[in-house]
């Protein structure tokens, strides 16, 4: 019965509005070229149905896509279930309103205007200090190192606050996390050698646990949710590489004014450091994060695109480490820095994993990809525990200082989830688990993440007595 | 009749489920299925099924594959997987639940209609 209605005169023009329909349906990037052609199948079925009821061409055409669905409410309904593909839509997060370019461009420029101040704002923050006398060179004062974190994330937060529907209980919250570890961070009487290990212990885990709580705000409040923290963990590694673009522009800037004032004889290092650098930091950090949010859909994502270059460059680099090994017959050379080496690996391991499958179709097929991924994670297990197992018996000689406490511990949680990353993608691998499974397992490593860099940062001073 | 929005949403994973306990299908058959055994009470929205279905997929109740139907076009075919299963008996118990509790209060309204004293004085009094 299809082939009376393929040779009917009309069957040209069929095809020309069912092509029609498709360019509508893909416009939306929420809607891949699979689910377009699952739900032309559907159209092209329904449409055969109805011409076998004896309806034309035109009217099967018109009755099944009214059945099917508008294509704005059918995009809506794809993005509320795709956020993954939504993440990339979102000019203006936040914004559940479909409204007019006008009222899009207001929102736009508004966000810009709240994003400068805030920028200002925070580099003010940054230069306050300095007008107390205490130098933002980490030579003379520990004073900037420890407390970057609340010069500058509270900016960011307040970004979200503002812009996502935070409610006021959650903003009190927020607010009192920072106020008090400021506090507690700086009551600390770290033992005054010129710097103690635990305060640098602090100084590393504190931002971290900092950046985790401004996730709350990214996500308006809304954190149990495990599609929103991912999205918090796509948008760190797109703050992340903006802002590492920004400080290569800045780094130009500054070498410029360095040169042309030179070259009428002026010394502009005491402007740069006093001034430049901190105020800089601060205000690239809110501006990286508008700059996120608003350019979301103009480019691809970078972080995606780095880990596709450098995730089979990696898998090769371990795989060839380990074939050496074996083929040499040398052992580690078991010193002190080995762990923190290891440590380093696998954040590398763990950051390729985690925004490659951050980009990831979760409804692709497994691929090639995956395969190369796999073999990645299974490699850095293998090259890790061999590692652990050489210096395992002589972490004791080495004795328990805070350092190697926390170097141990950090290679333990990443081990555990690339272990069970390892497991679930195996298992994704073999067409036995769903890659939901995988995303579900890092969103919820979040919560170690912060508990572990919370734990270092706040309760290992008063562990090793401020050492 | 129709039955309203919220409620085709709220059976949705059911329904689904349960007609792909009976064996893989596609998305307009199980739209079919659903409108024949509700005799068209039950009417979705076409196009909605299928968010419905890369949902239940992504958590992993049921799992999806491209064949060529007889048409001769390729057809994303859905099958239900053993976390499905589970999912369907578990939702099973909780809609038996509900229209357990359901069919005591309407028979409970059933006796008070024919008593003499109704519910709607008794709220007024309050």
């Amino acid at each position: 019965m299809d082939q009376t209605h393929t040779d009917s005169p009309a069957a040209g023009s069929l095809e020309t509005q069912i092509g029609t329909w498709r360019t509508h349906l893909r416009r939306s990037h929420t809607i891949t070229s699979r689910d377009a052609a699952e739900l032309e199948d559907h159209l092209r079925e329904q449409i055969a149905s109805l011409g076998a009821d004896g309806l034309s061409d035109d009217e099967a055409f018109l009755v099944a896509v009214k059945r099917l669905g508008a294509i704005d409410a059918l995009t809506r309904e794809f993005a509320r279930e795709h956020s993954d593909r939504l993440w990339k839509q979102l000019v203006l997060a936040g914004d559940a309103d479909h409204g007019d370019t006008e009222a899009r461009a207001a929102g736009w420029s508004r966000r810009m205007w709240v994003a400068l101040g805030l920028a200002v704002a925070a580099a003010a923050a940054m230069k306050i200090p300095m007008f107390f006398g205490i130098p933002f060179d980490s030579d003379h004062s520990t004073f900037y190192p420890l407390n970057i974190g609340f010069l500058i994330l509270p900016f960011v937060a307040a970004y979200f606050a503002w812009d996502r529907p935070l409610p006021p209980r959650g903003r009190l919250w927020l607010a009192a996390v920072f106020a008090v570890s400021a506090a507690v961070v700086n009551a600390f009487p770290f033992v005054p050698k010129p710097t103690p290990s635990t305060m640098v212990l602090t100084m590393l885990h504190l931002p971290i646990a900092l950046w985790l709580a401004v996730g709350i705000a990214y996500v308006g409040g809304q954190w149990r949710g495990s599609d929103r923290r991912m999205d918090f963990v796509r948008f760190t590694g797109e703050v992340f590489i903006y802002f590492v673009l920004i400080g290569l522009g800045g780094g130009v800037l500054i070498a410029m004014t360095v040169g042309i004032f030179h070259a009428i004889g002026m010394n502009m290092e005491p402007v740069i450091v006093n001034w430049i650098l901190p105020c800089g930091i601060a205000g690239a950090a809110v501006i990286a994060t508008w700059l996120v949010e608003a350019k979301q859909s103009v480019i691809e994502n970078m972080a995606p695109v780095l880990t596709r270059i450098f995730t089979p460059l990696f898998a090769l680099l371990l795989i060839s480490f380990f074939v050496t090994m074996l083929w040499t017959g040398r052992g580690f050379d078991v010193k002190r820095e080995i762990l923190i080496a290891f440590d380093l690996l696998l954040v590398v391991v763990f950051g390729l994993l985690l925004y490659s499958i951050s980009a990831r179709e979760s409804q692709a097929p497994p691929g090639l990809v995956d395969w190369i991924q796999v073999t990645l994670v299974g490699s850095a297990l293998v090259v890790d525990l061999l590692a652990l197992w050489a210096i395992g018996s002589r972490i004791s000689e080495f004795g328990l200082t805070p350092n190697r406490v926390a170097a141990l511990g950090e290679n333990v949680i990443l081990l555990a989830n690339l272990g069970g990353s390892a497991f679930l993608y195996a298992r994704f691998v073999q067409g036995r688990a769903a890659f939901s499974r995988l995303l579900n397992w890092q969103t919820f490593y979040l919560y170690i993440f912060a508990a572990w860099a919370a734990v270092v940062g706040f309760l290992f001073p008063l562990l090793f007595r401020f050492a | 009749m129709s039955i309203n929005k919220d409620l085709v949403a709220a059976s949705s994973t059911a329904l689904v489920l349960a007609i792909l306990a009976d064996g893989d299908s596609y998305g307009y058959a199980i739209l079919k299925r659903v409108r024949d055994l509700s005799g068209g009470a039950l009417e979705w929205t076409d196009g909605m099924l299928y968010p419905v279905l890369h949902r239940l997929e992504r958590s992993g109740f049921i799992e999806s594959r491209w064949a060529l139907a007889e048409s001769g076009r390729r057809r994303k075919y859905y099958g239900i997987t053993g976390a499905g299963r589970e999912q369907l008996a578990d939702e099973r118990r909780q809609w038996q639940m509900v229209d357990k509790t359901l069919g005591k209060i309407w028979s409970a309204m059933a006796d008070r209609a024919s008593a003499p004293v109704s519910l709607v004085p008794t709220l007024q009094r309050s």
